[in-house]
């Protein structure tokens, strides 16, 4: 609250210091704007920057540098109380006094001594926002004092100013590539801890996925085992499973809204199918949990087949039907930019209509829709909130759609799910297949988008 | 010679017509098969709506039970201190009892008790010391309160049970004989559950509403929004205005359009590792919440963004130019007044996506049980999808129903985002 409070005074300052620069150029030449280099509201929002950047950049420097501060400060004070603590415990011991300082619970059960380590603590946290505020409220007060005195009628107020609103869009647009960066980094960075535990190629090549780490030592299977091929077939086997609903599904109402169907029925029904893609994938999820799964259980059980009340099958169906407009839409595209000559070439040889469609238009549409398909898997890869709710957590190396399997994303999903150590290889593990799962929906997206480019261009 | 030639040459039956046939007819296959295809999706949408309408309609209704409380002031407040305090503390739990006792004067046997209790919610005697504490002069009278009956008479009323004495059913026989009698007497009727949307979540599912996880999403998206509007639209301004075509803004490009379709759990991992573990930022909070989402919605609006900045065409910007307007007055004067009903209506469909989600936010912790509906940024909270997930999980027979009203509720927020982004568009498209 305090954050939104200092913003706003902040903000206030420098509307003020806006109106204020523009008065002052329009004194010096005496109310004459003409003679002013650039339009008065220029020279209003020059001191204006001039407030809110050095305020500002100090705030997020605070912000950034806050924990750091903070955590040198209180170790002295920790040592105090308890001299000889080791490095870890002292990292433990001020973690646990920042989220005492948090849970005023928690707080009212603590220990005399640990309650006036947090005293402690929250009176530096306040004394540096105290320091931090003053230094911002300085540093604002110095740059609207400088950029008074650079008002003159010659200043180039209007560059000033928008070689940094430039410098701004500049930041904000690389602010993706950043977004990219830190995935890269993140899940690296983890990943690396993780394989400081479990090499490489046991993670990659192990037949054996069971990541409980045992409380005890002595415990039964206390190793915990992170093979990771039945958690990559069990998803290879959903993402088939949904590809056999939604590439036929999809291609066939592609192909039947580009070539038969009136502009009226394209209208109505195309916002019809992205309405499937508007839809929620928990909705999904709980359909297919509630619905489908034990649909298919009964359906299964009636012709006598043996099928687990979580099967790949349910799960593969639903997100099957969530991707169909993913398909249906991109290889709409596709077969529309397939020229027209095309077309009346195969009809001027007497081709019939569907003819024409299977030996012209879709080997001419071919890599576009190669493309799709594959933009579509990679989503079958990465979706989350279907195979959480409707597959199974046992990680099973089968290729029976009846059986039930796990996903990389479910296992990701359960071992981040609840208490969380980010020592132990159980989570990082959820970092390792992470990782995978990055890398390969990003080489699938890469070359997808490729090849649809290369294709769009073909034809333009 | 020629005379001498047949007349003509010999051949077999003629085909053609059975061919013509043949490809007609593979014709006609074909285009059922594009229609079978269309049928199937929208027939599926239909099924998928139904589902979750049957099952969640009657959410909105619950079953009130009318019980004659004796606010005995012995019991609450013996020394008549209208302390609002003091009457928070009485055994309110005893008034109500002795009150469903006296629905049945005849008296019970010690063992049907429990089973006569258990047709009213746990929740009841919260609702008359609310009721007490809040008007202190009704001490000493007998109320009316209408009280939420228990889930499984609720689930009873609503036909979704029947009762047993097999030991599996969740209602007896003798639980349905007080019910029934109670119905008789014109003690039970159902009402609008308001409870549903001015509650959080809560372990019993008649106490459960969706107000938090409402509050949470509305605080969640608002962050997103005021991080990726700006943003966006700065981003896209300089990629489409003023970017120099060089490897550096290619590279921006392709990674534009790859982050796009990155899995939207990958910046669940993302958001864990950076926001929460490295800059410390509290967990479960909309805080965090919107950031990550806003860097999962933030390619989808610069791509939206820069659609509507190049339908804008150049004769506007060049006008502006010709007459002594600077590169930026010009994108800022005219460009971008143009371009903005499009880049609102990409915004709003790139919000209505970052309401459906859920999976980035289960991985920083949103998933938390929360009974209070949080008041500020940093408060553990959780959000409608996630809020769903979370309900879907419980095993009663009537969470099952909550859910798809919770759905419902989703769906209507989905809805009317859209609506507004259709509109937008139709009231200020142009046509060059």
């Amino acid at each position: 609250m305090n954050n939104l409070i200092f913003i706003a005074v902040v903000l206030a300052i420098t509307a003020l210091a806006y109106h204020y620069g523009r008065r002052h150029a329009l004194g010096v030449v005496g109310g004459k704007a003409r003679d002013l280099h650039s339009l008065p509201g220029y020279y209003g929002a020059y001191v204006a920057l001039w407030c809110l950047i050095p305020a500002m950049t100090c705030a997020v420097l605070w912000f950034l540098i806050e924990p750091l501060v903070l955590k040198q400060m209180i170790v002295g004070s920790i040592l105090e109380t308890r001299p000889g603590l080791s490095g870890d415990e002292i990292g433990l011991a001020v973690n646990e006094i920042h989220s005492l300082s948090i849970n005023a619970y928690a707080f009212a059960s603590a220990t005399a001594d640990k309650k006036a380590l947090v005293g402690r603590y929250l009176e530096i946290k306040s004394i540096g926002s105290i320091a931090m505020v003053v230094l911002a409220f300085a540093l604002a007060a110095a740059g609207l004092y400088y950029a008074r005195k650079m008002i003159a009628p010659r200043l180039r107020a209007r560059q000033a100013v928008e070689k940094a609103i430039m410098c701004a869009m500049i930041v904000c647009s690389t602010i993706a590539v950043l977004t990219t960066i830190g995935i890269v980094f993140s899940l690296l960075f983890e990943a690396m801890r993780f394989f400081a535990h479990v090499s490489p190629i046991d993670f990659l090549f192990g037949l054996q996925w069971s990541p409980q780490i045992a409380m005890r030592s002595d415990q039964v299977g206390s190793s915990g085992a992170f093979g990771a091929v039945p958690v990559f077939a069990g998803t290879l086997l959903i993402t088939a499973i949904s590809m056999a609903i939604a590439v036929p599904i999809g291609l066939f109402s592609a192909i039947y809204m580009a070539e038969y169907s009136s502009h009226k029925f394209r209208a109505w029904v195309k916002p019809i199918l992205e309405v499937l893609a508007g839809i929620p994938t928990v909705v999904y999820g709980f359909f297919a949990a509630l619905t489908m799964a034990p649909f298919v259980r009964d359906v299964g059980q009636a012709v006598g087949l043996d099928v687990a009340s979580e099967s790949a099958l349910a799960a593969g169906i639903v997100m099957g039907i969530m991707i169909i407009p993913f398909v249906s839409s991109l290889s709409d595209d596709v077969i529309n930019a397939v020229p027209q000559s095309l077309r009346d070439g195969a009809y001027a040889m007497g081709a019939t209509k569907s003819e024409t469609i299977r030996q012209v238009v879709i080997p001419a549409a071919f890599p576009g829709i190669v493309g799709s398909i594959m933009l579509a898997v990679s989503r079958a890869i990465g979706e989350t909130m279907i195979v959480v709710m409707a597959a199974g957590l046992a990680a099973n190396l089968t290729a029976n759609p009846f059986a039930a399997v796990t996903t990389v994303t479910v296992q990701i999903v359960t071992l981040l799910i609840g208490d969380q150590e980010f020592d132990s290889p159980k989570t990082l593990a959820a970092f390792a297949l992470g990782l995978v799962l990055f890398v390969v929906t990003l080489i699938l997206n890469i070359i997808a988008l490729t090849v649809v480019r290369r294709y769009r261009e073909q034809y333009e | 010679m020629n005379s001498a030639l047949p007349a003509a040459v010999a051949k077999g039956p003629d085909l053609s017509k059975a061919r013509i046939k043949r490809r007609y007819a593979t014709e006609a296959r074909f285009r059922l098969y594009g229609l079978g295809a269309i049928t199937f999706a929208i027939v599926f949408l239909v099924i998928l709506l139904g589902t979750i309408i049957s099952n969640g309609y009657s959410a909105f209704v619950a079953t009130t039970i009318a019980l004659d409380v004796n606010l005995d002031k012995a019991a609450i407040d013996p020394d008549g201190t209208k302390n609002p305090e003091t009457i928070a503390q009485a055994d309110f739990r005893g008034v109500v009892r002795t009150s469903i006792r006296s629905l049945f004067p005849e008296g019970t046997e010690r063992s049907q008790e429990r089973v006569l209790f258990g047709i009213f919610s746990e929740g009841a005697q919260y609702d008359v010391q609310k009721r007490v504490v809040n008007n202190p002069q009704l001490i000493g009278t007998t109320q009316r309160f209408w009280v939420k009956a228990a889930p499984d008479i609720d689930m009873l009323r609503k036909g979704y049970l029947v009762a047993a004495d097999d030991g599996t059913a969740r209602v007896n026989l003798t639980q349905e004989g007080f019910y029934k009698r109670l119905e008789k007497d014109g003690r039970v009727r159902t009402e609008f559950n308001t409870t549903f949307f001015t509650a959080a979540d809560s372990r019993e599912p008649e106490q459960a509403g969706v107000l938090g996880a409402m509050v949470g999403t509305f605080m969640t998206l608002g962050v997103c929004l005021l991080l990726v509007l700006p943003i966006g639209i700065a981003a896209a301004i300089y990629l489409e205005e003023f970017a120099p075509k060089n490897r550096w803004t290619d590279l921006i490009e392709v990674n534009i359009n790859n982050l796009a379709a990155v899995p939207s759990i990958v910046f669940g991992l993302l958001g864990l590792a950076v926001l929460l573990n490295w800059f410390g930022m509290p967990r479960s909070a909309p805080l965090a919440g919107g950031v990550v989402l806003a860097l999962l919605v933030l390619p989808t609006i610069i791509i939206a963004g820069r659609s509507a900045l190049k339908a804008v065409p150049p004769s506007i910007r060049e006008a502006a130019l010709g007459v002594g307007a600077s590169h930026l007055q010009t994108v800022g004067h005219h460009v971008l007044p143009l371009a903005m009903p499009g880049i609102l209506t990409g915004t709003i469909i790139g919000m209505a996506h970052a309401l459906g989600e859920s999976a980035p936010l289960l991985m920083i912790g949103m998933v938390a049980f929360v009974v209070d509906t949080p008041t500020s940024l940093t408060d553990a909270s959780t959000v409608l999808p996630v809020q769903i997930f979370l309900w879907a999980d419980a095993p009663e027979r009537a969470f099952v129903e909550r859910t798809s009203a919770a759905i419902m509720v989703l769906l209507v927020f989905l809805i009317l985002m859209n609506l507004v982004a259709i509109l937008l568009r139709r009231k200020f498209e142009r046509r060059w």
